[in-house]
């Protein structure tokens, strides 16, 4: 059966499956028993599956995230819940030192299949440093998987085959998406597998790599630019940042032979950066441009009055593309 | 205050503070050969540093007794949370001693727990392994285990925010978890008194309503006794405890590095009229249960067992250096897949001809 959910249902609904398939699987996290976190993802699961599955803990991010490390490896299944991104920076020496290499350090003895989402990225006239885009930390910590769902469907499918999974997993969840679509999701147990992006739309001109809200902002601006301008955009939304999907990028990219990378995150030292490289470096050959990358600007995630200027709207992805076409054509 | 008292079982002169007290002379032995093998390995270890067969190391020295003590009193399903000073500790609880001698050179093997013992390698980041030992206790209390954790960690590592986030989460789930505090009054250079303005590290427990304990780090029946009452209270479900065991390193914190710069050899010299090495031999010579021949045979078996391990740990070849790219991940990705053998082309091409 299918209903049309949210990215938030879609959350939860995976959540109490996840919670009811498996006890050595517990939630913990700032306001997410009774309150039903902040977003509301975790509704009703504290009176579903009681405070010693459905845990408020302390406004602890090193806490949290520290105890949940000790939980997994001693056979227990956590997911976390951090806030706001912007607020995980307490945990970071626990995820960089610890969660990212304690399987290689113990070469395999160990090993720390720990899910850590939190509401993450710019649009939703957020206050000051809730709204910010640091998944290029994580992209850059061999031992952890990054994953940014970027629909309802996917935001299900993805918790849940990260459920299945003996890796750490960042799981970051665009606000801006949390409740902006409704999109028919299954109500039964699927998976969709990290490591492999999506195709959204076919298209001959031009790959744009994008993930999370972005995607959205990539789909208005395809539209225009085909209807208007006759350019035909092929989607691919990566879905999973580490370890990301080479094979669906080539096979993109060979076909059209442009590339463009959408990300809301700072433009140097991004994924972007990462993604160019690796394009440049395997398809120098097959491409008819250079890579180029629209992005955040090199500044702090700025306050919401004018971050929609911040973010690549569909615009300024029209308005960039158009000019490289053009630098191209002279 | 009660967590001022330093709590002490065995007197400088080796007799008992209570004479009351019953101590089994099977257990006093055991704990000698424990206090002699590993002065004797950690002294070894600093020799090895010195002659360039292992990079910087940690010594323990003035420590065995808080070390030894405690872990002695741990049950094999329980789970370690040392730091890198810890050797003792980990080795009394069944870590083997050829790994720590690799872990010192530099060898990933030195990090890999032993298969029947939870023991996790050396915390070398400050104060992080608190949140985490409060946590796998927290998963035995879940799983109805009756197992508990013991962290380990200095003074220093008191004035980290993962300190008092560990200890916090701790109390308010009631997790079955010792914090045990060695402190030696020294983090590297820094001593107590700028480490903290708290007379005391047992103290800070009060602000979290946990329970506490001050004492003797150098007297490891005192040691072993209030590590056991506070396992025993965990177990059954009276929360964790913090242990602050008053103690010394008596050389450097790394063979880095250069006492001499921060405190007086008089110091560390006062020091070493608590030794609890000197204090439990000086018990079991009252007690007839130490005559000079024991104790010459339990010395020369401890050599022994250092220098089998010694030789083992030279002996054993390198692993092959594409050891790196394993158990990154569950599964390889593709991206060190494709480092892995292009690195592996390279060094058959240079390295292996």
């Amino acid at each position: 059966m299918q209903r049309d959910l949210t990215v938030v249902q879609a959350l939860n609904e995976a959540l109490d499956l996840l919670l009811t398939e498996d006890d050595k699987i517990l939630l913990l996290g700032q306001d997410i028993g009774k309150n039903g976190g902040v977003f509301r993802v975790t509704e009703n699961l504290f009176n579903k599956f009681g405070d010693h599955r459905v845990v408020d803990t302390p406004l602890s991010e090193a806490g949290i995230v520290g105890c949940a490390i000790g939980l997994a490896l001693n056979g227990l299944k956590p997911i976390v819940e951090i806030e706001f991104f912007g607020f995980i920076y307490p945990a970071l020496e626990q995820i960089l030192s610890h969660l990212s290499r304690l399987r290689m350090r113990t070469q395999g003895k160990y090993e720390v299949p720990l899910i850590i989402r939190a509401p993450y990225g710019a649009g939703v006239r957020a206050p000051e440093l809730h709204s910010e885009s640091i998944e290029s930390l994580f992209f850059q910590s061999p031992g952890v998987k990054v994953v940014i769902p970027s629909n309802p469907y996917d935001a299900k499918g993805l918790l849940i085959a990260a459920s299945e999974g003996h890796d750490p997993v960042i799981f970051l969840e665009p606000m801006r998406i949390y409740r902006s679509m409704r999109h028919p999701v299954p109500q039964h147990r699927y998976t969709v597998p990290l490591g492999k992006a999506n195709v959204i739309k076919e298209g001959k001109d031009i790959s744009i790599i994008c993930w999370g809200a972005m995607v959205w902002n990539v789909i208005k601006a395809a539209d225009q630019l085909e209807n208007t301008q006759g350019i035909s955009v092929e989607i691919i939304d990566l879905r999973t940042l580490y370890p990301f999907d080479m094979d669906t990028i080539k096979e993109s990219i060979r076909k059209t032979q442009r590339a463009v990378i959408v990300h809301e995150a700072p433009l140097t030292g991004g994924v972007g950066a990462e993604l160019a490289a690796v394009i440049h470096d395997r398809m120098f050959g097959e491409l008819k441009s250079p890579v180029k990358r629209i992005t955040g600007f090199d500044v702090p995630v700025p306050q919401f009055s004018i971050e929609d200027y911040y973010l690549p709207s569909s615009d300024r992805i029209i308005h960039e593309i158009n000019q490289m076409l053009v630098s191209i054509k002279r | 205050m009660e967590q001022q008292r330093l709590f002490q079982i065995l007197e400088l002169d080796g007799t008992l503070s209570d004479n009351s007290m019953v101590i089994s002379e099977k257990l006093a032995v055991e704990m000698y050969k424990l206090l002699v093998l590993n002065r004797v390995f950690d002294r070894k270890l600093v020799n090895m540093q010195r002659k360039g067969q292992i990079g910087t190391y940690a010594s323990f020295e003035g420590q065995e007794a808080s070390q030894v003590g405690s872990a002695m009193a741990l049950l094999p399903q329980d789970w370690m949370f040392p730091t890198y000073r810890d050797h003792a500790a980990m080795l009394t609880f069944g870590y083997e001693m050829v790994k720590i001698i690799w872990y010192w050179m530099g060898r990933i093997e030195g990090c890999m727990p032993p298969n029947n013992r939870n023991i996790l390698p050396p915390y070398v980041p400050i104060a992080t392994q608190i949140p985490q030992a409060a946590g796998a206790a927290w998963a035995s209390k879940y799983k109805n285990e009756g197992a508990c954790s013991i962290a380990y960690f200095g003074d220093g590592a008191t004035s980290e925010g993962d300190f008092h986030e560990g200890l916090n989460m701790a109390s308010v789930f009631k997790a079955p978890v010792v914090f045990f505090c060695q402190n030696n009054g020294y983090a590297i250079s820094v001593p107590f008194s700028r480490q903290t303005a708290s007379e005391t590290v047992a103290q800070k427990a009060i602000a979290y309503n946990m329970n506490c304990v001050r004492v003797d780090g150098n007297d490891v029946f005192a040691v072993y006794v209030t590590t056991k009452n506070a396992l025993e209270a965990a177990r059954s479900g009276k929360g964790p405890t913090l242990i602050e065991a008053v103690t010394y390193r008596y050389g450097p914190h790394t063979t880095a590095d250069d006492p001499s710069r921060y405190r007086s050899a008089e110091e560390s010299e006062t020091w070493k009229l608590r030794d609890p090495l000197l204090r439990l031999e000086a018990y079991l010579r009252k007690q007839n249960v130490l005559d000079q021949d024991t104790q010459e045979m339990i010395h020369i078996e401890a050599d022994r067992l250092v220098n089998d391990g010694i030789q083992y740990a030279l002996n054993v070849p390198k692993p092959d250096p594409s050891i790196m790219f394993k158990h990154v991940l569950s599964e390889k990705p593709w991206n060190i897949q494709e480092q892995e053998s292009s690195f592996n082309s390279f060094m058959e091409r240079y390295h292996h001809q």
